[in-house]
């Protein structure tokens, strides 16, 4: 249990926190306009920015999420070009994401970059300056959800509605996709690109289950999204496992605790 | 109330205002021209209703009305302005087709009907007191207060319709614009529907653009023929100086009148 007062331990629960509030808050929007898979893409283009950071020795999270904004807008034009097949977009980015990554990793073989710390996380090895970044990000959602809560449901609820009443919703599009980035680039030192997709989306998809207002969505989102990552992390920490799978193995159990209590009632 | 019973004296001083103007608009998707040099206008009060086989380009209308697509040719304006720099949103209500919107979206009736208020002028501030009880007001006004709670998702086809209507009356609008408003609804309820639709018409100052499938009631409301047609488009209308009075009503006020003067037509209850 001593692993729990070390510094490095502490770190992790901080960071692990902070994410967990806003993952799962992005998340939700991502869902609910059925974009579920977008989270995962983002991710996976952000490695190859990643993978370009540790080869041109810039800070590779900062690359990363440079290139996960490219990839965001290049997801919404797209989006737009194959409307009905809004999911094709997000598997060709996907892909594109993975090959460049798998490419200039190679490339910076010499580098000995760790891979696997970017694709699994490595929430352990959290610096000061990690712990910066993700607090930036913390505040910078937490703030623009705050003001434009009302707008936000709206567009989420019904675009065309939102449109009709005037909001630019352009400005709001772009937003959200800035926001995500934003997310997902500072959550890989944590979970692993690998497994974002996980705390963006199946917090969301618990509180489908359970919820019944928006307001009390967004307060399941992050209760739920927070347990796995307390009880994730200190678990992992007394029995030595990997943090990020094991924070997400948590959230599927309760997922599927969820679903099996809700059947239950309902029988 | 039969048509004729309210032919009294016309008098239609407050009604001549243009409330839509569609000037020379065409519009065609990937070759295939849906609307073709159109050319017609909504004046206060008016009651339009369009018909039009799948593809005739209904919607398509209506999308460029509320400004959701661009015309390829000519020009709609809204209350005398470009729809591009119409800023008035708030006085259009506008009623989606139902299918628009996932069932499972976890939000309470409250909630969707407030959002009828979230437009840009409300960008940056909250929503008050007063604003939140007009949504109240609405919910009382279509019958659906006792369901504020309830998730949109687990309510009948009516009962949704009727949120959205609520929703879309929050802003007490001057121009409501329904797509199909009753497509999955049985017919009793269709009944009921129609009955308040047409109720708001002759007792509140809103001016009417429908879609519908369904010929009967808009032939026995609006008339027998079209009075306008283009492509597969039909245009039947009621024109504001067949009703009793042009008065300017305050909804606001009359929200709150209109629950009990339609619950004294007995076939109103659902």
């Amino acid at each position: 249990m001593e692993i729990i007062t070390t510094e490095f331990f502490q770190r992790a629960l901080i960071g692990g926190l902070l994410i967990g509030i806003t993952a799962p808050l992005m998340g939700l929007f991502l869902v609910l306009r059925r974009l579920s898979m977008i989270g995962d893409t983002l991710a996976h283009v952000s490695i190859a920015g990643v993978a370009l950071g540790f080869l041109i020795n810039v800070f590779p999270i900062g690359v990363g999420l440079l290139f996960a904004l490219a990839a965001s807008f290049a997801i919404e034009k797209l989006r737009k070009a194959y409307k009905t097949y809004a999911e094709l977009s997000i598997a060709i980015i996907m892909s594109g994401g993975v090959a460049l990554a798998s490419l200039l990793f190679t490339m910076g073989r010499g580098f000995n970059v760790n891979v696997s710390s970017y694709l699994f996380g490595s929430i352990y090895t959290l610096g000061n300056e990690d712990l910066l970044v993700i607090a930036i990000v913390t505040i910078i959602v937490l703030v623009a959800v705050k003001i434009h809560f009302k707008e936000l449901f709206l567009l989420t609820f019904d675009e065309d509605a939102a449109a009709v009443n005037g909001l630019p919703v352009k400005y709001f599009n772009i937003m959200i996709s800035i926001l995500t980035a934003l997310v997902i680039s500072a959550s890989i030192k944590i979970v692993g690109a690998l497994l974002v997709s996980a705390l963006l989306t199946i917090p969301a998809a618990c509180s489908l289950i359970i919820a019944r207002s928006f307001r009390q969505t967004i307060i399941t989102v992050i209760v739920i999204a927070e347990l796995a990552v307390i009880a994730g992390l200190v678990m992992a920490g007394v029995w030595n496992l990997a943090p990020g799978g094991t924070i997400v193995m948590l959230l599927i159990c309760m997922l599927i605790l969820l679903l099996l209590v809700k059947r239950g009632f309902k029988i | 109330m039969k048509k004729g019973e309210n032919a009294v004296t016309i008098q239609t001083a407050a009604c001549h205002r243009d409330i839509v103007t569609v000037e020379n608009v065409s519009f065609s998707y990937e070759q295939q021209q849906v609307i073709n040099g159109l050319n017609f206008s909504i004046k206060e009060r008016d009651f339009v209703g369009l018909i039009g086989s799948n593809g005739a380009g209904k919607t398509t209308l209506l999308r460029m009305i509320v400004g959701l697509l661009k015309p390829e040719q000519g020009k709609i304006s809204l209350f005398g302005e470009p729809v591009s720099r119409f800023k008035n949103w708030e006085r259009i209500g506008y009623v989606p087709q139902k299918n628009s919107f996932n069932p499972l979206f976890p939000a309470t009736v409250r909630e969707v009907v407030l959002s009828g208020l979230y437009g840009r002028s409300k960008l940056f501030s909250r929503i008050t007191k007063a604003e939140a009880a007009k949504a109240e007001d609405a919910m009382h006004a279509m019958s659906i207060e006792d369901l504020a709670g309830k998730r949109i998702g687990q309510l009948s086809g009516g009962q949704q319709q009727r949120v959205f209507l609520a929703k879309a009356l929050i802003n007490n609008p001057a121009l409501l614009i329904l797509d199909e408003p009753t497509v999955g609804i049985d017919a009793e309820t269709q009944e009921g529907f129609f009955h308040m639709i047409r109720h708001m018409h002759q007792h509140h100052n809103i001016t009417f653009l429908m879609v519908s499938h369904d010929m009967d009631w808009i032939r026995s409301y609006l008339g027998q023929e079209p009075v306008q047609m283009n492509g597969k488009l039909k245009f039947y209308v009621k024109h504001s100086h067949e009703l009793e009075d042009c008065v300017e009503n305050d909804l606001t006020h009359s929200l709150k009148d209109l629950r009990k003067s339609m619950d004294r037509r007995a076939s109103f209850v659902v």
